[in-house]
């Protein structure tokens, strides 16, 4: 298929009621009210020339290109600013407006340097198909006078650059950044001749201005002025594959733009329902792992973890595995045996490794990630709702009101969904943001939080039931819909005990720290401002009572009436791209897939039926309970798909001494990550690229990922695991995830209706889709609860466990930043490093001068459970007593100071409080140090005989 | 935190303790529920098979129950 862009209909779709007919150019159009004659000639095919417009834009009307002659109005009207109106007579195409037109163009192209055939845009250059479309031929205006050439282009950023003098100041960057982004990081500098693109000061460049680098100006830009590095380098791509980001929840789809097998750029597609065209800097940029040197592409065995590995080939590397695995189930039984499903990987990829863990080895010790992220999320919400996900799609934010975010920061975490929710902010919803940090929701231009409530860590359920006090005594409670969607006894039971005086703002105040007026007025507003709706992430649930709040956060929402609609509901965030699908998928040890608990008989027997083998029906080991086991020695081997335990988990010291313990380590990964210090096989992974299957987003959207190049190590990671399993006797035989999905679609009823045909019909699919809900369910709880009536659950603020004193004053809480994801495996990789390149601990002024550090000083970060160092930034965005930092980088290691302290239900670490001592440091710590030798000795590959 | 049955018996009172507030009795029939329902056997069992000291009384409850019901040794 031949390269073409995506089609521009030059102004953004209308939603309206009635429609509107017109005839443009002899043609009788029908179209929403409202739309623009431009967007209505677009849509019956007849394009009208235009510079300054693109639909992801408002129109702007500033370059005069887009003239049309329309009758009963005198002289010419921009199209992309006139609206249809019934029976309108349009004429695109006449004499008067061809000459208007090549006069217009004549200008631009007088300024502009004519080197087309070297220049990175061509043949993909809006300026040069419109020249062509006006029929310029000539231009009178030579390049004596005044002009722009020759300008320095701004190389700053890693991915793209700006060439002003290829600048037409059409000004769609601006306004790409204000309205689709929201960074607001662009201006045009100056007037007339002299404007001119600026990424804020003067002496700014884009890497040090505002700029987030998400590319959205770049997407915008109609010439080569602002362009992908990528496209210079490689060429102009020559086709495109539909794909999903591998990074965060959101699920941005982007074309992959291809030249031969080389990917040329990654560009947010228009069409995706998560995105809608958007995209933010890892997305769009950051793919250059997938050819670092660092990426291991040949199995690797070793008999143990103090030898150097040795590359093998496939089969004898899932012969050795398959070894050591018959050994340990032959001398300890099955119950030795477990796996780790990935986030990070394909529905079909993690149904098949907990397929194996069951059905091959024989136990249900099959955790995933989640377990230290969201399971909360999975407990709470099944046991208030009935299904653990989130309530709503994205596009539900823009009915919003009032906007709640607790313990997440989207700006960094989920930008793309940062930037839909911050265009609803600055149509007028109120936000409230309940965080101990002050994150940049809380003021950012155009934005400003309504109520700030910078809890003290650990308080999330004692603010959740404060805000709850305010809602039942001041009679805010919508009971109507309470008495009809929920279980009124219940309701009447939570009411009471919220109401009780001890937990009201004032007396709660004292532990959350929050001043009682402020929670007053943020119970008021969510109660009472309209459509409300909650944003939560791991600040919730990464807590010793993270399910405790989840529930504590529904109870609240269903109290207010504020679910099944658009515009309200409870919403997780989730982290990796495919949190929701590895959960849906049956990857935690006391569930098959949809949530179905292993000891129901009904549900075990039509897998046994499926698999043909007899299942455990008792729950498995979780993540650190099996790490436990492995020390106390009744847990012996463990295949990790795609994880880094090592670095993600909590107390890392603990994590290691329980690798260590095992006698078989399986580690199937794109890098020889932290965890394959301990491990005994290695076998390459596959990145998104390279693999066909699907992943489901935040939003319970399921997406086709597809493969647009070829695998670096000859397998997919499916068949890898197919080969492992194989390896076992299982005669497993697909031939594609395609076949892996019909098995999931027949075992599992909320995907009875999805199918990888239908995927590629559709796009995407929101499950539940199955004879109840044969399109999906953009919202959930519509008509009542998937567990019946809504269930109210009491729950009482315990204070965590983790105390601070004298010896440990400060309390940790640990996060993330947009340009680095998770462990940040990946994005270390690319030039994302540019924005981030060490982790660092953010401290107050007041602590900050009371330690005597300064701005960029080493600190000792020490805590009851273990020590780092690392460097400080000195930043008011911590209150008081509090510090914050990230884990993206191992050189920190800031798990090992985190605890073995988890949630009551779930197990999910507290990683997001830590008491902790802050002191000044002359460099990393003994233990750093002692890490960094251990890494270099467990990552030596042996040389190859004869060499 | 040390050694696996002081980690258990931690857990089981972690869990306890959110489910006191709706009193002994069905804090102990949720404890006891919770604990089979997510718990792997070993873990179970280990709990089960230890000494009852420091366990809380709900938690306590929780585990005598578990006795009478599980066994699955
Ligand atoms: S890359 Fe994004 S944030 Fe940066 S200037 Fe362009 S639109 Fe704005
Ligand atoms: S950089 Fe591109 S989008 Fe921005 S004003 Fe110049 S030509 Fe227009
Ligand atoms: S917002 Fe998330 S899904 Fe979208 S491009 Fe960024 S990392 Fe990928
Ligand atoms: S496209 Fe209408 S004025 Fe530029």
């Amino acid at each position: 298929m031949a390269y073409e862009p995506q089609a521009d209909f030059g102004t953004p779709e209308v939603r309206a009621d009635t429609q509107v007919t017109l005839t443009i150019d002899g043609r009788r159009v029908t179209v929403p009210e409202g739309t623009s004659v431009m967007r209505a000639a677009a849509e019956c095919g007849g394009a009208i020339p235009s510079l300054c417009a693109t639909d992801s834009l408002a129109a702007f009307g500033s370059c005069r290109l887009c003239l049309v002659e329309v009758d009963g109005m005198r002289g010419t009207t921009a199209s992309c600013t006139t609206p249809v109106a019934q029976d309108m007579i349009v004429r695109t195409q006449t004499p008067r407006l061809e000459k208007l037109r090549r006069g217009v163009m004549e200008l631009y192209i007088s300024d502009h340097p004519l080197d087309c055939l070297t220049c990175s845009a061509n043949n993909d250059c809006e300026l040069q198909d419109t020249a062509a479309e006006v029929g310029l031929r000539d231009v009178r205006y030579g390049y004596a006078g005044a002009h722009h050439l020759g300008q320095q282009p701004d190389l700053s950023n890693p991915y793209f650059l700006f060439a002003p003098d290829k600048c037409i100041v059409c000004s769609r960057c601006v306004r790409a950044c204000d309205e689709v982004q929201g960074t607001l990081a662009l201006s045009v500098e100056a007037r007339g001749f002299a404007s001119k693109i600026s990424a804020g000061q003067r002496a700014d460049d884009f890497l040090s201005s505002d700029c987030v680098s998400c590319g959205a100006c770049v997407q915008a830009c109609p010439t080569s002025a602002l362009m992908e590095k990528s496209v210079k380098a490689h060429g102009k791509p020559e086709r495109a594959v539909i794909t999903t980001c591998a990074y965060c929840g959101v699920g941005c789809t982007f074309r992959a733009e291809m030249r031969g097998e080389q990917l040329v750029r990654m560009v947010p597609w228009k069409d995706g329902k998560a995105n809608r065209g958007h995209s933010c800097v890892k997305g769009r940029f950051a793919w250059g792992y997938a050819h670092h040197q660092d990426r291991i592409t040949t199995p690797m065995i070793r008999e143990s973890i103090d030898q150097p590995w040795r590359e093998v080939s496939w089969d004898e590397a899932l012969a050795f595995t398959a070894g050591r695995i018959s050994a340990v189930k032959a001398q300890h039984g099955a119950r030795a045996l477990g796996g780790i499903t990935s986030s990070r990987c394909t529905n079909e990829e993690t149904f098949l490794v907990q397929k194996l863990v069951r059905a091959g080895f024989g136990s249900n010790n099959v955790d995933t990630c989640a377990r230290v992220c969201h399971s909360p999320t999975g407990y709470g919400l099944k046991t208030t709702f009935g299904t653990s996900a989130g309530t709503q799609d994205f596009d539900s934010v823009m009915d919003a009101d009032v906007i709640v975010v607790i313990g997440a920061n989207p700006t960094d975490a989920h930008p793309v969904f940062a930037s839909r929710m911050k265009r609803r902010l600055r149509q007028g919803a109120q936000l409230i943001v309940i965080d101990p940090r002050r994150i940049d929701l809380v003021r950012s231009p155009h934005v400003k939080a309504a109520h700030h409530l910078p809890l003290q860590p650990g308080t999330n359920v004692a603010v959740m039931t404060a805000m709850a006090h305010v809602i039942v005594t001041e009679g805010l409670a919508d009971e109507d819909f309470v008495r009809a969607r929920c279980d009124w006894d219940e309701y009447q039971d939570w009411a009471r005990f919220v109401s009780a005086s001890q937990h009201s703002p004032k007396f709660l105040e004292a532990v959350t720290k929050v001043p009682a007026a402020e929670l007053r007025a943020a119970a008021r507003l969510y109660a009472t401002g309209g459509n409300a709706a909650i944003y939560y992430g791991l600040g919730v649930t990464e807590h010793s009572q993270g399910s405790s709040t989840v529930m504590a956060i529904a109870n609240l929402a269903m109290a207010t009436g504020n679910i099944g609609r658009a515009g309200v509901g409870v919403n997780p965030l989730r982290g990796q791209n495919n949190v929701q699908g590895a959960c849906d998928m049956g990857s935690f040890p006391h569930e098959l897939s949809g949530y179905r608990h292993i000891s129901d008989a009904a549900t075990r027997r039509m897998f046994e039926q499926d698999w043909g083998v007899a299942l455990d029906p008792e729950p498995g080991l979780r993540i650190p309970n099996m790490l436990d086991a492995a020390i106390d020695g009744s847990f012996r081997a463990l295949y990790i798909q795609g994880e880094d335990i090592l670095q993600s988990d909590p107390n890392t010291r603990h994590v290691a001494a329980g690798l260590a313990a095992m006698d078989c380590v399986i580690v199937h990964d794109l890098f020889l990550n932290e965890t394959a210090n301990f491990a005994h096989v290695f076998l390459p992974g596959s990145t998104f690229l390279e693999k066909n299957g699907t992943f489901t987003n935040a939003e319970r959207r399921i997406q086709p990922v597809r493969k647009v190049m070829e695998t670096a190590n000859g397998l997919e990671d499916w068949q890898v695991t197919q080969a492992l399993a194989n390896a076992l006797g299982l005669g497993w035989a697909y031939t594609h995830p395609a076949q892996i999905l019909d098995e999931i679609a027949r075992l599992t009823p909320t995907f009875a209706g999805v199918s990888w045909d239908r995927l590629e019909r559709e796009a995407s699919l929101q499950w539940p889709v199955n004879d109840q809900f044969p399109d999906g369910a953009p919202v959930m709880h519509v008509d009542g609860f998937v567990r019946g009536k809504g269930h109210f659950v009491v729950t009482d603020y315990m204070p965590t466990d983790e105390k601070t004193g004298p010896r440990y004053p400060l309390l940790l809480t640990t996060g993330r930043i947009l340009s680095q994801y998770n462990v940040g495996a990946q994005t270390r990789r690319t030039a994302n490093t540019a924005w981030h390149p060490e982790d660092v601990l953010e401290i107050h002024p007041l602590d900050a001068e009371n330690r005597g550090l300064k701005e960029g000083d080493w600190a000792r970060l020490a805590s009851r459970t273990g020590e780092t160092s690392l460097r400080v930034s000195v930043t008011d965005r911590v209150a008081p007593g509090v510090v914050y930092t990230t884990f993206h980088h191992p050189e920190t290691q800031a798990n090992v100071v985190t605890t073995d302290y988890s949630d009551w239900a779930t197990n999910c670490p507290e990683y997001k409080v830590t008491a902790v001592q802050v002191t000044p440091s002359n460099g990393p710590s003994d233990w750093q140090e002692d890490y960094a030798g251990l890494t270099a000795r467990s990552r030596r590959i042996a040389a190859e005989p004869g060499e | 935190m040390s050694g696996t049955h002081d980690r258990l018996v931690y857990m089981a009172n972690q869990i306890a303790r959110n489910f006191a507030v709706q009193g002994e009795t069905a804090a102990i029939a949720a404890t006891a529920r919770h604990i089979h329902d997510f718990w792997d056997p070993r873990m179970r069992d280990a709990i089960m098979a230890g000494e009852d000291a420091g366990l809380s009384d709900i938690a306590a409850g929780a585990i005598a129950r578990l006795r009478g019901t599980l066994r699955s040794g």
